[in-house]
């Protein structure tokens, strides 16, 4: 009896390492052109970029084309995806649809939306928000209250949603809304996933503001806003059967390991060439996590690509990838003290930047998309504990 | 689920030590009781000769085959020089020298040993720490030949060795090679540099291996040991620590088959063995420490196979360069390369 996890070895096809080199030159032009600014200074949203990724085809890569896909593999779509994010480009217009929101409407939602809306997603001109936590619902996400009741030709929708990353800015919403209660056999059921139009009467979105100060979450409030019944993405009730592998996507990719490597690649310009013993072992140590983080994460998606649902496998890149990122800044810090010999002058402060940023940012990551509990939880079933 | 694989040469090896590898073999082993029927079934199967080819007497496999069985053997925490004779198997071979009676070992294990061949044919210089010195009819030794590369083959009979042991109680012998001819010495395109990187892809095998081990014991232990009333794998703290160690040979497992790999290209990739033994060795020494937590008092004891694993572990993360040492190259390679080459770094290879 064997309990350790398969990361199956995977090598990645040629089509996807010219794929790599298209994608720098894609993001070194565009750099050049000021589109964004890798050090993250112009911000992680644009319209303007996403139509551009969009029109390169690297937005809905995997969907079939009838549906404005490219039917190309996941793990083209990985290489993507990883080297937008290592370079700091501004992705959030499209990230999200690409990531989940296209997946779930391809594979539950009705032929005339399928049609509709999969081959604008995939032109970059959708920004989708998820509506999953409500005040009384978080890492709970089966609790959710927010009622949708039928009504003719479709749903009345009553109640909150919170923590919506980016609902201010998006068109759409996939949302978990409350069609029936739980059932004493089964505490999920009674749970159904709709496409909301985020211009609906009756959809009031308030910010909240973050610590690190900005803008990213929001409140939503529906107060009898009309959902047509087209919008049904899957069966009545139904919600619990639907989350499945698409989770597999979301807690595997790059960005649950990569959201702070900018203060790590800053610390790497600061040392320069020939660092001390101490802040050369300090860099290997970091170096040493993130390169079997990656090699995991690719694992994962490679897996996918082989038509298997590694959920607790993804589960474990999260907890790790999460965990290195988060610790990652407190490393850097203590190596290169903000203020110490190494601190760099004023006229050139990338290093400090990055590191306040992931300083900042560091708490939520371990808390987004599933919280290390969570995570944890769903890891020790796969080991057979619970 | 079982344990049989698709592959014929690691089936072999996993039969052999179930059958032959058990706590009792190992605890004897640290006594100074050799394995007599465990190496006899190791040879006669071949596994020893996995890495020198049909030509040379050997098995002709594949170095992902040899990797593959010192996973195993780790697994099993096998008390034996089955990865340095597989080490010095495959260092033999590199220099066109037939293999001799076995078991073998190589020396040096550590960076600052240094053996040189002088003119007059024979050896100066010393190797501490060499494994399993005391058990091997030979050792394959790199020296230098006026500043170049050589291997050196050594009978271990007669030559002065100093015996010492590691933290699992392995023989880890001081070898001194003052005047000693060799019976057979030539060139090889390998510098100590290299043949630290592959002693330390062996290392993460065996580790990751260990590691596969000891997250088995303790899921197995937590469901069986009741506390409470209950098993205390009911317990949410102690299915996070599982949670976390399974991370963390998951995480082991993955690094070792990208130092397995590295080995198999036509130059070894150093930077990805360096990733590997870094991220095992933190893993041995994390994993380790949460296998024991779960198994409590009981898991302190001799008594308790854990140890096997776990003073394996310890001992293993220390050899062909620590998790500090290695730490420290990978991140001189990484500053000479210069900020904007990192992440190039990270993909290089794929």
């Amino acid at each position: 009896m064997t309990y350790s996890f398969r990361f199956d070895p995977i090598e990645l096809p040629p089509e996807a390492r010219e794929l790599r080199q298209e994608v720098r030159v894609f993001l070194q032009q565009e750099i050049k052109a000021g589109t964004f600014s890798p050090d993250g200074g112009k911000g992680s949203f644009s319209r303007e970029f996403s139509r551009k990724v969009g029109a390169k085809g690297w937005i809905g890569m995997t969907w079939p084309k009838k549906y404005g896909g490219h039917e190309r593999s996941h793990l083209e779509r990985y290489v993507v995806v990883e080297e937008m994010l290592a370079a700091h480009a501004p992705t959030r217009a499209h990230s999200t649809a690409d990531r989940q929101s296209g997946p779930v409407i391809l594979r539950y939602g009705q032929q005339e939306i399928k049609q509709k809306i999969l081959p604008q997603i995939a032109r970059g001109e959708l920004c989708f928000c998820i509506g999953l936590s409500e005040p009384n619902s978080g890492s709970d996400v089966f609790a959710a209250s927010t009622r949708a009741t039928k009504t003719d030709g479709g749903w009345l929708v009553n109640g909150r949603k919170i923590w919506t990353s980016n609902a201010h800015q998006a068109d759409y919403m996939i949302a978990l809304l409350r069609t029936s209660p739980s059932t004493k056999e089964n505490r999920r059921h009674g749970l159904t996933q709709f496409l909301v139009d985020m211009r609906t009467p009756g959809i009031t979105t308030r910010p909240i503001i973050n610590l690190t100060g900005a803008h990213d979450f929001n409140e939503v409030v529906f107060d009898d806003a009309f959902i047509p019944d087209s919008h049904r993405i899957g069966e009545v009730d139904m919600a619990w059967k639907q989350a499945t592998d698409e989770l597999a996507y979301e807690r595997s990719g790059p960005d649950r390991w990569i959201e702070t490597f900018p203060c790590l690649v800053e610390l790497v310009r600061l040392v320069g060439e020939e660092p001390s013993e101490r802040l050369a072992e300090g860099i290997g140590r970091e170096i040493a996590h993130l390169a079997t983080l990656r090699r995991m994460s690719l694992s994962v998606a490679g897996m996918l690509q082989a038509g298997k649902t590694p959920m607790v496998e993804a589960a474990v890149v999260k907890d790790l990838g999460t965990n290195f990122e988060q610790a990652l800044p407190d490393k850097v810090r203590l190596l290169a003290p903000p203020g110490g010999d190494l601190s760099p002058d004023t006229n050139d402060d990338r290093f400090e930047r990055a590191l306040r940023y992931a300083t900042l940012i560091a708490p939520k990551l371990t808390i987004q998309g599933g919280t290390r509990e969570v995570l944890r939880g769903i890891i020790a079933r796969g080991l057979g504990l619970r | 689920m079982n344990d049989s694989t698709d592959n014929i040469i690691v089936d072999t090896a996993t039969r052999i030590l179930q059958d032959l590898c058990e706590p009792h073999t190992i605890n004897e082993a640290e006594n100074g009781i050799w394995p007599k029927a465990l190496w006899a079934a190791l040879e006669e199967s071949g596994l020893p000769l996995t890495w020198v080819p049909e030509e040379l007497g050997g098995a002709g496999a594949t170095l992902a085959d040899g990797f593959a069985v010192l996973r195993v053997a780790g697994r099993f925490a096998a008390p034996l020089p089955l990865a340095e004779t597989l080490m010095a198997g495959w260092l033999l071979t590199q220099a066109g020298i037939p293999l001799p009676n076995r078991p073998l070992t190589i020396a040096p294990v550590h960076a600052d040993g240094r053996i040189a061949l002088g003119p007059d044919g024979t050896l100066s210089g010393r190797a501490r720490r060499v494994p399993f010195a005391r058990n091997a009819g030979h050792i394959a030794a790199l020296v230098q030949r006026s500043g170049e590369p050589a291997v050196a083959l050594v009978a271990a009979a007669g030559l002065p060795i100093g015996q010492a042991t590691s933290l699992a109680g392995e023989p880890r012998d001081d070898v001194s090679f003052d005047g000693v001819t060799p019976e057979a010495v030539q060139p090889v395109a390998i510098d100590r540099e290299r043949l630290v990187a592959f002693g330390a892809a062996v290392r993460v095998q065996q580790i990751a291996g260990a590691l596969e081990k000891i997250l088995e014991q303790s899921v197995q232990y937590a469901l069986d040991r009741v506390q409470f009333g209950r098993p205390i794998a009911k317990f949410q703290a102690i299915q996070h620590n599982l949670a976390i160690l399974a991370g963390e040979v998951a995480a082991a497992s993955a690094a070792a088959d990208a130092a397995a790999e590295a080995c198999a290209a036509p130059e070894i990739a150093v930077g990805e063995i360096a990733v590997a033994k870094v991220r095992c060795g933190e893993a041995a020494g994390t994993g380790a420490a949460i296998a024991h937590q779960v198994h409590g008092a009981m898991g302190f004891t001799y008594e308790h196979s854990l140890h096997h694993a776990t003073r394996r572990l310890w001992s293993w993360r220390e050899e062909f360069g620590n998790e500090a040492e290695w730490a420290a190259r990978l991140g001189r390679m990484v500053a000479a390369r210069g900020a904007d080459e990192l992440w190039p770094f990270i993909t290089v290879g794929s």
